[in-house]
């Protein structure tokens, strides 16, 4: 989609100087590192999930107990009865490998991200809405304009919208925080230092089940994220997070 | 390039020193302390140690997850098939009363234990879930001789790093280090939920590992091999070698 037509001439509304970048180079390249995980992470994730495609609550579940929900998809593992007549490979080892070592990358680039996201005041600034923006007629004006694909003003090539703010806010410090909690959960030797990480949680089963469902909730947010940047422009976008320059800041250089 | 300065070339080089020489200093206490896991190469090493290493540290002193009788599962699953080597078959119809587990390698006295030794020391009860990691899991109240018994029977020398655990129809072997060999909940299971173990749970011995995922709770052992190095046990596999997680 192209967004010559309506990128904005006038002068942005935020006033900044032709060297501010749109996107701080601490926030560009956390983005792009975040990026490069979920897609590892994600893949080598469905590939552990084709293992056992059943789904528990509680403390156990295996294929002699009944399950919460299956997916419809084949699996790797002959003893899973899937529907299908076939079974695919075994593709856990190094799947376990890489889901491990790129969470560790991930965690070490989120806690990079938050910690200058606070010193910088980066999270308060561009993250947390105005109070103002956040009464009930201002945000349902907010969701009505997104519901109507009403493109975006110059204003927004320098800030984020209300609904914007509270998603991001939502991914960076409900979903992600999830992720990590139900995924050491897991871990049978985190969880002997850690009971009350899995116990709180019902058990084994539905931290396991919990962060299938996280995973879904960031899958959505992703394609939701990717919808927006396409509707917002997708070259003034990406021009703004890969080399922090904003579209209108194009007539000051 | 102006921005190249004299002391920015300075400053640069010496964090290159420092971090360099950090990160030396902290391989060799990572390694004294045995905070390096056997597959720490590769390009999945850097991941794998600092999960081993975090973990070892954090884990120290503490004990698997135990549950209430009334969470023992009334549909444990075996996974896998029962073994059908002709041997095994021969002492399984003799009611494995010739089964011998083997202790070897780094230890004072070599030596071998009958079923009916191990059952003779003082037994341990235990009920934790076993966890494949495919995801699922049962609950179930595994009985044996804690492995650090055997091992103290035998003698361990003191430069041992790593216990190897061999399993004869499978012709497979896993290992673990001394941390968890010495552990209080690793286990020479012969009993399971009351009974004898059933041979597709791993009878007549199984080494439960309750810290660590299912695939290192071996079916079947029959031998030990203290050792103070892998090379010659284990040449790396697809599944990584640590399965805290």
């Amino acid at each position: 989609m192209s967004d010559s037509a309506w990128v904005p001439i006038v002068t942005p509304a935020v006033p900044a100087s032709a060297s501010t970048p749109r996107h701080s180079a601490v926030v560009r390249v956390t983005h792009w590192i975040t990026a490069l995980c979920f897609l590892a992470l994600l893949v080598s994730g469905v590939e552990l999930i084709i293992s056992h495609p059943r789904f528990y609550w509680g403390e156990e579940g295996n294929v002699n107990t009944s399950s919460l929900f299956d997916l419809p998809i084949p699996a790797s593992r002959a003893a899973v009865k899937t529907g299908y007549a076939y079974v695919l490979p075994d593709q856990n080892g190094w799947s376990r490998y890489l889901h491990f070592q790129t969470a560790w990358i991930a965690v070490f680039t989120g806690l990079l991200y938050a910690g200058y996201g606070m010193v910088t005041r980066h999270v308060r600034k561009n993250l947390l809405p105005d109070r103002a923006d956040l009464s009930w007629p201002a945000l349902w004006r907010e969701i009505l304009d997104h519901l109507r694909f009403k493109r975006p003003g110059e204003e927004e090539a320098w800030s984020y919208n209300v609904l914007q703010r509270l998603t991001y806010l939502v991914v960076i410090f409900v979903l992600f925080p999830l992720m990590i909690w139900t995924g050491l959960a897991m871990s049978p030797s985190f969880t002997s230092a850690f009971p009350a990480t899995v116990n709180v949680l019902g058990g084994h089963q539905s931290a396991r089940t919990v962060h299938f469902f996280v995973t879904i909730s960031l899958v959505l947010f992703v394609l939701v994220h990717i919808a927006m940047i396409c509707l917002a422009g997708f070259r003034s976008r990406m021009r703004a997070m890969i080399t922090g320059r904003a579209g209108a800041h194009q007539e000051h250089l | 390039m102006r921005s190249f300065s004299r002391r920015k070339l300075i400053t640069t080089g010496l964090a290159t020193t420092a971090g360099v020489s950090g990160l030396a200093a902290a391989a060799k206490i990572a390694e004294r302390h045995g905070l390096i896991p056997p597959d720490c190469g590769g390009i999945y090493g850097p991941g794998e140690t600092l999960t081993y290493a975090s973990q070892r540290l954090l884990t120290r002193h503490s004990l698997a997850r135990e549950f209430q009788r009334n969470q023992i599962s009334r549909a444990p699953f075996a996974n896998g098939k029962p073994p059908v080597d002709p041997t095994f078959k021969r002492f399984e119809a003799g009611g494995f009363a010739d089964w011998r587990l083997a202790v070897d390698g780094l230890v004072a006295r070599p030596g071998s234990f009958s079923l009916a030794d191990l059952r003779s020391y003082p037994a341990s009860r235990q009920i934790t879930q076993l966890t494949c990691e495919e995801g699922w899991g049962f609950i179930a109240e595994w009985i044996g001789v804690p492995l650090h018994h055997v091992l103290k029977l035998a003698g361990i020398l003191p430069h041992a790093n790593y216990v190897v655990y061999f399993s004869a129809p499978d012709r497979w072997s896993d290992s673990v280090d001394m941390a968890d060999a010495l552990h209080p909940q690793t286990l020479l299971t012969y009993g399971m939920n009351g009974g004898d173990l059933p041979v597709p749970h791993g009878g007549p011995l199984r080494l439960r590992v309750p810290r660590q995922l299912g695939y290192k709770s071996l079916k079947w052992v029959n031998r030990l091999t203290v050792t103070d190095s892998l090379d010659k046990f284990w040449e790396g596999g697809s599944y990584s070698w640590y399965a805290g997680i």
